[in-house]
Parts: C-alpha cells; structure tokens; sequence
C-alpha cells in the first residue's frame, strides 16, 4: 500500500466491499467434481456444472463448518435454517440460467472487524451479511476470433460472500479490511486465499458526497478485483474519476465498471447492462438445512487460534517485540513455522529475528512462498540452536543457513561438521593463536599499550582471519586485553 | 393375447418358460411396429437395446438371478433420462439430445430386470393435458382416435391401453399420471412427493413433479412403484423412509378404511355420466366394507390458481438452461449473444412452453412478486392444511380424476383456461405432495372413466390395496380398447 | 388484469424469448387471461401465513466431500452445439 488516494478537499469516500472467497474444499458446492485449480477447460465440469437436464443439486456438507467459523470469528449471528434462492440470470459462464445462492437467509448475518490502519489505530468495519453460493465459470473473449470460450470448471466451485457495511473511506481503509479478511480466511481454513488463483476477489462499491452531506452520492460497483494493489488502484482511479465528473458538474451513473490493470482504468461493462431483475425465488431441489446450537458450539470448539489472540499470545510468550508479533501471525503458515523454529531452536527472540530477517528476507529475494522454502523450521531451528550454544556465530550461521537453502547438507550439525565450522573456543586452542597474532605485529601492540586501544579491533580481525572466523569474537576480545594489558 | 396380461401374469408365463424374454419383447415390439404410426405413443423405440436387455434377462433367469421385473417390457416416457438415447422432453429443443446419463428411475428398472421398449410421447416438458403440445405429433386415445389420451403422460397411458407395453413411466406435475391413465383405462399412481428420485428427471416444476408408473392393475403398480420408489443421495428432496412391501397388504381387508368424499370435487362443473360412475364405484367400496362419509377442503378451490403460479415461476427457471450453448437446438448463424440466445430459445419451444415461461417470469419479476408467487405459496399451505384436518377424519379422500372423460382433438386447443380446469381434481395433491392413484372406475359410453384416491403421506401401500380390492370386485381394469384393423 | 405491450417486452427480454410484433397482441390476451384465472386467489386471507416452497417439512441431507466425477468432457462435448479445444464457443461477448 502506498499512497492514500489524492483527496479533493471537500469530499467524502464512502467504500463497501464484498468479497468473493473460493472455499477450500475438495468438490463443488453441489457436485462431486474436483475444484483443483488449472485442470484442462470443462474436464472438471460434471452433468451438475454444465446443468444437463435431469440433473439436481445436493450440497457438499463442508461448507456449513466454513461459512460458520467465519461468522464466529467476526462476532456474526449465524442462521440457524439455511436455505438456497434462485438469481435468475443468462450468461454463457452460467450454465442453469440462475446461480443458486442465498438472498433471504443468508448464513452469517451480522459481525465486526477491527482494521489496523497505517497510522496505528484500528478501525471497526461492520459486516453485513456473508452468504453460499456457486461461482460461475469463466469466459475468454481472445483465444478465438470473433468467439468467447466458456470453460465451466470453476462453475459450482463454493464461495462465501462477505458483504461489508460502506464503512471505509479510502482506498487504504479498504485494502486493510480486504487483507484482514484474507488473513482469517486463510487462518480458518476457510479458503486457501491463493489470489493468483482467483480464491479471493472483491467487488468495490464507490461513491462519494460533499463532505457533512448525510446522503450517500451514486456508487459504481467495480468488479472482480483480485489483488490487493489493483484494489487501491481501481479504488483510487474511481475516487478520482468521479471526483472530476462532479467537479466538472456531471452526474454519477450507478454502472457496474470492470478494472484494467494494463490500462490502470475502470470502464463500464457492456455486457450484463441488459435488464437485471434477478427474480429470486426459494431453490425448489433444495430443503432447508437446520443448523443447531450444538453444531455450531462444534464448530467453534474445531475453530484455531485467530490473528489476533495469536498476536497477544506472541508478544507475552515468545517475549516479542510488537513489530515482530505482527508480522509472524500475519499469516498462520509462518506463525506455525516460527513457533516450530523457537521450540527446536530454544530462543524465541533469536527464532524471531532469524525468521523475520534472514528467511523472509530471502524468501523475498527470490520470490518464493514460504511453503517452497527449501529449509525447514526444524532445520532453522536448529542453526538457532547452535547459535545459541556458541558452536557457530551469527555470521558463520548464515553460511550453514546459505548451505542448508542449497541442500548441501541436511541438517545446521552435518554441514558445520562438513565444513570445519565449529567456532574455536577455549583459551587452549585460542591462546596461542592470539600470542601469535601479538608477536607478529610488535608496533601495533606497542601503540595499544600506550593508549591507542582502538587497536583492539585490528587484533580481533586478525585472530579472525587466521581462524576462518570460528573463533567466538567474545572470547577472542577478551584474550587479547588479557594478553596485551599484560 | 399376452399384451393382455398383467406383469403379475407374464412373470408367471415367463417363470413357468411359457414364454422367453426375448419372444414377449418381439413380440411388443411387432405390435409397436403395426402401431406405432397409429396411436403416436413412441416417441423413439429402443429396438435393439430392448432385443439384447430380453436376451440378458432369459439369460439371468437360467442362472436363477432373474430380478424382479425381468423381461417385463416397458416403456419410459421422454423424459426420463436414457444413457445413449434421445431425451426429447416432446420438445425440438432436445430432438438432437442423447442423454449422457440416465435417471435413477431407468437405472433401477433396468436393475430390476425391466426391459425398455421405447420412449413415449408427452406434451412437450410435461406441460399440457391433452399431448397436443408435442413436437412430435399428437398422440391418439385407443378407445376413440379422435379424442386426446391426456396428458402430458399420454404416450405412457396410450401405449398400456393399447398393448404396446406392459407397463410405462409417466411424471405428475399437476395430474399428468392420472388424468391420462383415466382417459386411457388404466392405472396410474403419482406417489407422495419425494418418494421417487427425480434425478435424470427433465424437470417442469421442481417442487410438484414426481414420477410414477402407469399399469393395467393396482397389483402391477404395487410391483412397480417397489423397485422405482426409495431414497437417492443425489436428489435432496427424496425422502429416507424406507419402503414398505407394497404386494404384501394387497390384499388385506379394506373393512373399516374410513373414505371421504371432498364435497368440492362433486360441486359444479362435474360431467353427470362422471359423477353416476363415481358414485357407483363408491357403492362398490362401501359393500367391501370401508366406512363413507363426507370431508370438505375449502381452499382446494384455490389450487388451480396456485398451481398456475407456482410451476410456471419454477418452469421459467428450469427452462433457462435451454440456451443453445451446451447441448440442445441452437439457431443458424447467430449475429451475437443475445440472438443466439432469444432465436434457439424462441425456435425451439412450443407456444404453451414459452407461454408458461412468460406467466413465470411475471409473477417473479420485481413488484409482483408478493401478490403473485408470495402469495400462491401461502395458499399452498392453506391446501396443504385443508388435508391434514381432513386426514384426522378419514384414510382416503375419494374423487373423480377428471371432470369429463377424453375430449376431443382440438377440442380445447383454442381455450387455454378450459384445458387448465382439466386438472382441477388432481393438482391439490401436488400442491401438497400427497400420494394419488387412479384406477378405472367405469365406462361413458364408449370412454373410460377414472376414480381418485387420495392418500396421507406415504400412505401408498393403503391407496395400492383399496384400489386392488376394487379390481378385485370389478372388470372396468380389463377392458381393452377395440383393435382397429388387421 | 391488462398486460401491456411493455410488460409483455420486458418479461419477454428477461425470459430471452423473440416474440414477434404479429403475436405480441395474442400473447397479451392470453397473459391478462391466465392472470385473470389467478387473481381470484387475491381473495384468500392470508395473514400471518408461512409460505410453503416444499411439501415436505423435511430438511436437507448433506454430501460427503468426496471427489465422485470424473472427467467425461468428450461424451458432454459431443452433444454441444459448437467446442473447440475443450472450450464451449458462443459469439463473442464484449465485456
């Protein structure tokens, strides 16, 4: 996140988002067909997906558990007889003509989030609704003249939409809330996030008014925006653009707006302008599904540790710095690698720092996700461990680190072993390697001993030199005061 | 004769190797053949999967694993689903569909050991009271080729009257088993709803269809309805109960059965030759010992409204997926989306389909909504209510099936209205999801005439066995209708 | 009840039904009939009735989430109207 975006004095931002989360689960919605990603177009279409005459929904049993530790989490009132409507509409990537979803009861109702924004404080974002439905399948208009090409595969996989409250009033505002739902959906296993994939994707509602007006001005809805940084800049451009057609005196049209991130613009979508009138009615092959309090208290019993308990529980157990907390409970994948890496490594703030600074920072040079990283917790763990025990320094540390990332031994021990990395301890071993170092350089010591004690340096890099850098600097610095003061 | 016989009675000739499968299906399909031109009942005859499903059956029966239906010729309505064989629904838009998988219905028949002679003819998605409305032609009555067999099962219904199977599925949204099996002479029951599995069932009307089989006898109805009823995970809506044995109380003692006559179905318009014959059928059960007395369903008036609400706002849905994309009619070079979609629709369904399909979309549509389909599912209830109280009363409700016997061809095609009253005794157990059956109760004339009997909630096996013990008492069952020609 | 031409146009666009300017009229007759057939029911009182969209009042079974499909693209594919490399193909729509 950047910048917040240019605000004309004078105006107010009113934001809603709602979020399109791709289950994790194995099959669809109502079928049994496989919801992997990035299988051959429609070869995980089933009869259900394509809506084959004669075919009929049954729901998949994994959703409920999702959809309802989601509405926990976020405080919400869970429905407790769940039912599916029809939303009539026609389009190519919609197979039956109306996608089964939930306009009356939908599953969660209600709850609240608390956004961290850039300045420190939080702000509490209030949510609507979140509700089932079937996502449709996909279109491409360029891989054949003058033709779109469905693939129907993503038809029927599972979403949840969380609908939010126009409670944000930047483009930051509203990246926070769509990074903070991302953060509990992943955390939850409610779905794997994976936004390359298109498992999360926001539709932004954007209107503004004069600021101290009470009525809300004319929104655009911009859809299907899946990364956080096209968020801010569909968010941002519409700010602007309709900033500019009030100014200039025009009105706002209500119009569903499509972002080009080549073009960095919204536009207008053509397509789905002819009349909407979704005709919602109860879905007639589906019964109404009761859901009680005991399953419910079940599902919150099988619910993880959330963001935010795992953030307090961070600083006071491990004894971590706030900076550190937040970022290693930012997602649960690295809160869990840390806590493996602090309980094999046996320091927690050394873990921190070896986690924070040395693997993510070369996970980010690479590029790579911290589910490719070649070195394990355990593994990091135990460089900590031998950090900590004095057998190698920080510095020797990042060459066995570099080793074990290059899969040159399997383990901190085997490489140091390998490669003679031990650091060389003891006063018999060091001694007569620094009373070397002293007799070969007579007017360094000589300078030393009359004052000039900065010296002590040149003596240290010496010693280092000569011993590959295993020595333990502590040791070596007070050998050398003990040998000179002499 | 053996088109003649009951399912009872060629099982015991087929036991007894009077006969084989394989010479009972030729000679179905030989009468078929001289036939088929005549009445319209076929709309595809499965020849050579019939040969080769007769020849497996004499084959299971030398082994001693012959099912319970095995080597029983039937047929299938269209709009069962039949693996590698056209599906039409009666409509140009499924001329060229050949199902990629087939019903539950036809797995278990098939299971059973039935043999499938063919697809019958029906009005186009079941929609219609007189098979006048199907793409493929008009379907004759056997007892009078200038009448209507009914509908929209009237191939089913024509094809066991005439002898062109011995048995046939049909599908009841509004009457559509029991209407034809009235003006036919045969016997039809539409079980409780969910009884059945709809899978593989073209659907009109989700929340009334249900399947059932059309037969000479309520004995054969019992053997049918066992092996088609039960539960199917893959339709939400069929129920877990388990099946009773259907044969077993065949032939209990009706003495005591408490029978109510609706006052409302003996009320005005009810054709007097109609009424006689009902009334004479009465005086048959009361003699058998069953107990008669009167029981009044006010709301059932309303039922004809409701209905013609509620399944067009659910068949304007059901019939969205026919968009000529996936399967199905799509039209001649199309200039973009929309033509592609409003020709292949507009050219492909009959003028009652789209009309249905216009009616539902209203009701549906914004601001008609509550006074239309709202209100049409309120009455539903209030029907539904009217036949709780009256089952705290009695066991069965009796009436006609049908207000007059078969009309003409052409008769009532010009008045829409007319034709919907056809089904004014037999929708209310739709609407409710009651089990009905109707048997032949009499002759008008030269025009057979239909008994309703209605049962509690699966309270089939009670319906099975008052209609066996009045066949058991009359002959009306074995008419046949005159064979025209050599 | 009177269905207007514009009704008649409206519901005919949602339904993606052609209905030509010769039957409009015919189509408008038989729509106000069958709405006239229905609007008796307006008489009903209903107040404080649950609206019933199943005869059952029973409740869903569920699905285990288990992978039962298989890939069957070419058997679905061979009834389509037009497919090309796996892909169903509609005139091209301009989002």
């Amino acid at each position: 996140m950047t910048s917040s975006p240019r605000q004309e004095a004078g105006w107010e931002v009113v934001i809603g988002l709602e979020i399109h989360v791709q289950l994790s689960t194995n099959t669809k919605i109502f079928s049994g067909a496989s919801t992997k990603f990035g299988a051959p177009p429609n070869s995980q279409a089933c009869a259900i997906d394509l809506g084959m005459p004669g075919v009929l929904p049954v729901v998949n049993e994994q959703v409920y558990p999702k959809a309802i530790a989601f509405g926990l989490a976020v405080g919400a009132n869970i429905e407790t007889c769940s039912v599916f409507d029809r939303k009539n509409y026609f389009y190519p990537d919609l197979p039956k003509g109306y996608q089964i979803t939930q306009m009356n009861y939908p599953i969660v109702r209600g709850g609240q989030v608390d956004i961290l924004l850039e300045s420190g404080e939080t702000k509490t974002i209030c949510i609507t609704r979140a509700h089932l439905e079937e996502d449709a399948g996909k279109s491409l208009h360029e891989d054949f003249p003058g033709m779109t090409a469905i693939d129907l595969n993503r038809a029927g996989t599972p979403l949840l939409e969380i609908v939010s409250e126009p409670d944000m009033n930047s483009a930051a505002e509203a990246v926070a809330y769509a990074k903070h739902i991302h953060q509990l959906v992943t955390y939850l296993d409610v779905s794997d996030g994976d936004m390359s994939q298109g498992s999360l994707r926001c539709d932004a509602n954007v209107s503004i008014r004069r600021t101290g007006d009470s009525d809300l001005g004319t929104r655009t809805e911009t859809k299907n925006v899946n990364s956080f940084r096209y968020l801010e800049r569909a968010i941002t451009y519409e700010i602007e653009r309709q900033i500019a057609i009030l100014e200039g005196g025009g009105r706002i049209i209500q119009e569903t707006r499509l972002y080009d991130p080549v073009r960095d613009e919204t536009r207008p979508m053509r397509s789905k302008e002819t009349a909407t009138d979704y005709r919602y009615f109860p879905e007639p092959d589906l019964l109404p599904v009761l859901i009680d309090q005991a399953y419910i208290q079940a599902v919150r019993e099988s619910m993880p540790e959330l963001p935010v308990a795992k953030r307090v529980r961070f600083e006071k157990e491990y004894d971590l710095s706030a900076a550190d907390a937040i970022v290693l409970t930012s997602n649960v994948q690295l809160a869990n690698y840390f806590e493996r890496v602090a309980a094999t490594g046996g320091d927690s703030r050394l873990a921190a720092n070896w986690v924070r600074v040395e693997l993510l920072g070369k996970l980010n040079r690479e590029g790579m996700e911290l589910d490719d990283a070649p070195v394990s917790a355990e593994q990091l763990g135990s460089i900590v461990t031998r950090i900590r025990d004095n057998t190698i320094s920080g510095k020797i540390a990042k060459t066995v680190f570099d080793g074990l990332w290059s899969g040159q031994a399997s383990s901190a021990d085997d490489f140091i072993k390998s490669h003679g990395l031990e650091q060389v301890s003891g006063a018999d071993e060091l001694e007569p390697i620094v009373t070397a170092i002293i007799a070969a350089n007579p007017s360094q010591a000589k300078q030393y001993r009359s004052g000039k004690t900065k010296l002590l340096g040149f003596f240290v890099g010496q010693v280092m030199k000569e011993t590959q850098g295993k020595a333990n600097p502590q040791q070596v610095n007070d050998l050398i005061k003990k040998l000179l003061d002499n | 004769m053996l088109h003649k016989r009951t399912i009872t009675e060629l099982r015991t000739g087929l036991q007894k190797g009077e006969f084989s499968a394989e010479e009972l299906t030729l000679y179905y399909l030989e009468r078929i053949e001289g036939n088929a031109r005549e009445l319209n009942a076929y709309i595809t005859v499965t020849a050579d999967i019939a040969m080769e499903q007769a020849r497996r059956s004499d084959r299971d029966r030398g082994k001693g694993v012959a099912g319970p239906l095995s080597g029983i010729p039937i047929a299938y309505k269209d709009i069962f689903c039949t693996e590698g064989v056209r599906t039409s629904a009666g409509s140009l838009m499924l001329d060229k569909f050949i199902a990629p998988y087939s019903a539950t219905v036809v797995e278990k028949l098939s299971g059973a050991g039935a043999v499938m002679l063919g697809k019958t003819n029906m009005d186009e998605f079941a929609m219609g009271s007189s098979n006048e409305n199907s793409h493929y032609g008009h379907v004759l009555n056997p007892w009078d080729k200038e009448r209507v067999p009914g509908g929209s099962s009237g191939g089913s219904a024509a094809a066991v009257a005439a002898g062109l199977c011995a048995a046939a599925t049909g599908t009841d949204t509004g009457g559509s088993i029991r209407q034809p099996a009235s003006f036919c002479g045969v016997t039809g029951i539409k079980p409780t709803y969910g009884r059945i599995s709809r899978w593989g069932i073209i659907a009109y009307a989700s929340s009334l269809d249900q399947a059932g089989p059309i037969t000479r006898t309520a004995e054969d109805a019992a053997l049918m309805l066992q092996v088609m009823a039960g539960h199917d995970a893959k339709d939400s809506t069929s129920i877990a109960t388990e099946v009773p044995d259907y044969t077993r109380t065949l032939g209990d003692s009706i003495k005591g059965q408490r029978i109510g006559l609706c006052r409302e179905y003996f009320e005005e318009g009810l054709d007097g030759a109609t009424e006689k014959i009902i009334m004479e059928a009465v005086a048959v059960l009361e003699s058998l010992g069953a107990i008669i007395s009167e029981v009044t369903l006010p709301n059932t008036r309303h039922a004809i409204p409701a209905y013609y609400i509620i399944a067009p706002a659910e068949c304007s849905a059901n019939l969205s997926r026919y968009d000529g994309v996936r399967y199905g009619y799509r039209c001649e070079n199309p200039t973009d989306l929309q033509d592609l979609y409003k020709r292949s629709r507009s050219e492909a369904l009959g003028e009652e389909v789209k009309q249905r399909i216009l009616v539902g979309t209203f009701v549906l549509s914004a601001g008609y909504y509550d006074a239309y389909y709202r209100k049409a599912q309120q009455v539903r209830r209030l029907i539904k209510n009217d036949f709780v109280e009256a089952f705290k009363e009695v066991d069965i409700l009796l009436s006609p099936t049908a207000p007059a016997p078969a009309f003409r061809i052409g008769e009532k095609s010009g008045d829409q209205i007319a034709m919907y009253l056809q089904d004014i005794y037999t929708i209310a157990s739709n609407l409710a999801g009651l089990p009905a059956i109707s048997i032949p109760a009499g002759m008008n004339g030269q025009l057979p005439t239909g008994l309703q009997l209605i049962g509690n909630y699966l309270d089939e096996a009670r319906l099975l066995n008052v209609a066996h013990q009045f066949q058991l008492q009359t002959n009306w069952h074995r008419l046949s209708p005159p064979e025209g020609g050599p | 009840m009177k269905v207007t031409k514009e009704v008649v146009e409206r519901i005919a666009e949602l339904a993606q039904l052609q209905i030509p300017n010769r039957e409009l009229d015919a189509v408008m007759e038989k729509m106000g009939r069958i709405l006239d057939l229905v609007e008796e029911m307006q008489s009903v009182q209903t107040t404080g009735v649950e609206p019933m969209a199943n005869p059952l009042d029973a409740t869903q079974t569920l699905r285990p989430d288990t992978i039962t499909e298989k890939n069957q693209r070419r058997l679905y594919q061979e009834i389509a109207p037009d497919t090309r490399d796996g892909y169903y193909l509609v005139p091209r729509v301009i989002e």
